[in-house]
């Protein structure tokens, strides 16, 4: 029995921390002290079936650590992560699709080995025969020839070999695709094929994306909520349209006054000074406050909740509303 | 401006040049590489020029050959490339016959160069403070009080809070946007006429991007120094330069201002690349896209580079090579706006 209703992902106050300590010898000799990390600070969100659910946000800021908590490579430190039920009662599965397609794939290997290793592994077809036509199927569905299987990674040019990777997402037939900056690494003519294949994939297979990127304008171009994170938390929750047109928190105003604008050249863009903060000594109460120009008192002292400020519309700023 | 000292008189490099002197012009540039295979052509007769004051753009895909481009003018090549035709002038100076000798006098005084990343374009064993001395002393004489002093000049000019501090810290004590800022400075400490920024924010997040090209911009405008922007990412070129130079498979196929060229791009190329850039304005189905992708260096097509990926190619495209001529308000190499594609 399958719920339609039931979102396929539940992200509950999941927090992680890293041990960066120095080595225990170091730590007894020089007495230092244990050194934590709060990569990913009480994060909550769902995600819908059928949309894509972006995080945005600078490097360090935890985007990266949610998509491994998600997808299982890193436990949590505390709170809960519920995948929502797929076919035949099964919880939904989960595949990531990584951001250098250069180290994503051995070099070793065939493409079609690459490929039909999930397959194999999970046993989803009975014979190595059926397991080849379904090799060939997923090569012709992210755009590459059925003989390409034969072929190594280095024969292939970034693009390509992106769409490799995407074809091994997809052979156990995920329901959830994590995919972690999947075209940074990518020139622009060729991000726009694969983002154009994402999307195509999307709406033939009822996929569900969570998509972590820093770029805004693909973030823009691909999905239906935003997530804006900051020092481990999320400071700004919303729907696309409602978040690039009318952004709450300072942050996210900062992001996109920042950003440039190809139809817009040399416009006047307000540049702050500042920068973000080190995670291993975060500001208190708001993270943001000492590059906000709004700071007051209150901002020094607490830790802005994630609230409703609108419809749909969330954002952790005691300011903003 | 506090910098700008009298050229000390044994430095030949340094002469008064007439005023309008372009900081940079190349002309006809070709570089190759000989390899078992063949000779490929990296560079394939590229013209350019900056004047003093002024941003240039070089942007295009990987493999386009703007950095190779970059690395000819500041005599960087790696062996086996060499410059097979063309000459370079810095400061009306030709500097591509200069030997290895010379051209070292050259670069840093004549020429900076600001690399993609700011880690490893420091020494880590040495304080920021002397590496930033020795650079001052190496292409000016003076006592070390005097370029200590200059040095803090320089790191306030770049926008780094206390100067004098910072001077005594290592590049690892400084994050990423500031270690860009530090070779800036080193960039900037001779003076130079012209500086070649590689990727100078690719590794840095939008934030700091903004302000490192908003600091570009102002140092350009105070000193009167040419930069060639090298960069992959046309919001960089939007945001910053003056004119702009679109580069495929080792051409220049598209140049003129910015926003001519990003409102009105005349190249098939320049085109398509707009147009897979997703919009922050409004969300369309899908991207245009340009099938294929640019050919490799053994592999160039015949006629126009880019003809087996334009969708408005005829056959005078497979055969003869276009050359730039105008088009519109800026300059295309594409038989389109020279004579039709029959």
């Amino acid at each position: 029995m399958m719920q339609m209703n039931d979102p396929i992902l539940t992200v509950d106050r999941v927090s992680k921390r890293f041990d960066v300590s120095a080595p225990w010898l170091n730590r007894v000799l020089e007495g230092k002290p244990r050194l934590l990390v709060n990569a990913v600070n009480e994060v909550s969100f769902t995600i819908a079936r059928g949309s894509c659910f972006s995080i945005v946000g600078e490097s360090g800021c935890g985007k990266s650590t949610v998509a491994r908590l998600v997808t299982g490579l890193y436990a949590t430190s505390g709170g809960d992560i519920r995948l929502g039920s797929g076919t035949e009662g099964r919880p939904v599965r989960v595949q990531m699709i990584f951001q250098d397609p250069h180290s994503s794939l051995n070099p070793r290997w065939r493409i079609g080995d690459i490929i039909a290793e999930p397959i194999r592994e999970m046993g989803l077809r009975n014979n190595e025969a059926e397991t080849m036509a379904r090799v060939e199927e997923l090569l012709r569905t992210v755009g590459l020839a059925a003989d390409d299987a034969r072929k190594f990674p280095h024969e292939f040019s970034g693009g390509q070999r992106q769409r490799i990777s995407i074809a091994r997402a997809l052979a156990c037939e995920p329901e959830l695709l994590v995919c972690d900056e999947p075209t940074s690494a990518l020139d622009v003519s060729v991000q726009a094929q694969i983002l154009n294949l994402m999307r195509r994939l999307q709406q033939e297979l009822g996929l569900t994306y969570l998509f972590i990127s820093h770029d805004l304008s693909v973030v823009r171009h691909m999905s239906d909520m935003i997530a804006v994170m900051y020092l481990g938390r999320i400071v700004e929750m919303a729907p696309v349209e409602a978040l690039f047109s009318q952004p709450l928190h300072p942050y996210s105003q900062l992001l996109l006054n920042t950003i440039p604008d190809i139809h817009a050249p040399k416009r006047d863009r307000c540049v702050d000074n500042g920068e973000p903060p080190s995670p291993l000594n975060p500001p208190m109460g708001c993270a943001f406050h000492p590059r906000c120009a709004l700071a007051n008192e209150a901002c020094r002292e607490t830790v802005p909740p994630l609230r409703h400020i609108a419809d749909g519309h969330q954002a952790a700023c005691l300011l903003a509303g | 401006m506090m910098l700008r000292q009298a050229p000390a008189p044994q430095d030949p490099g340094s002469q008064p040049v007439p005023e309008g002197t372009p900081a940079l012009e190349v002309d006809s540039l070709t570089v190759e590489f000989p390899t078992r295979r063949g000779v490929l052509t990296a560079i394939d007769d590229v013209s350019i020029q900056i004047a003093p004051g002024e941003i240039l753009g070089v942007v295009g895909e990987s493999g386009a050959g703007k950095s190779i481009t970059g690395l000819a003018v500041l005599g960087l090549l790696e062996a086996p490339g060499r410059i097979a035709k063309g000459e370079i002038r810095v400061g009306g100076r030709r500097v591509d016959t200069l030997t290895e000798e010379e051209l070292t006098r050259v670069r840093g005084r004549e020429m900076g160069a600001i690399f993609q990343d700011p880690l490893t374009a420091l020494n880590p064993l040495f304080s920021i403070g002397a590496q930033l001395i020795e650079t001052i002393r190496l292409h000016k004489p003076m006592p070390r009080e005097a370029a200590q002093h200059q040095a803090v000049t320089l790191l306030r000019e770049v926008g780094i809070p206390a100067p004098e501090e910072r001077l005594k810290q290592y590049p690892h004590q400084f994050s990423g946007g500031m270690r860009q800022r530090v070779v800036i400075a080193l960039a900037l400490a001779a003076e130079p006429r012209l500086i070649i920024a590689d990727e100078p924010t690719t590794a840095l997040d939008v934030s700091i991007q903004a302000q490192i090209t908003t600091l570009l911009r102002r140092l350009c405008d105070e000193h009167r120094t040419g930069i060639m922007l090298v960069t992959h990412d046309m919001g960089v070129i939007a945001e910053t330069a003056d004119r702009v130079a679109v580069m495929y498979s080792g051409r220049v196929v598209e140049t003129g201002r910015v926003e001519d060229v990003l409102h009105d791009p005349q190249h098939p190329y320049t085109r398509g690349l707009m147009a897979a850039i997703p919009s922050l304005h409004a969300r369309s189905g899908t991207l245009a896209q340009i099938d294929g992708a640019m050919p490799r260096l053994n592999a160039r097509p015949s006629g126009c580079a880019f003809h087996p990926r334009c969708p408005q190619a005829g056959p005078r495209c497979l055969s003869e090579r276009p050359q730039l001529v105008s088009a519109a308000r800026s300059e295309a190499a594409c038989f389109i706006q020279d004579g039709g594609t029959q």
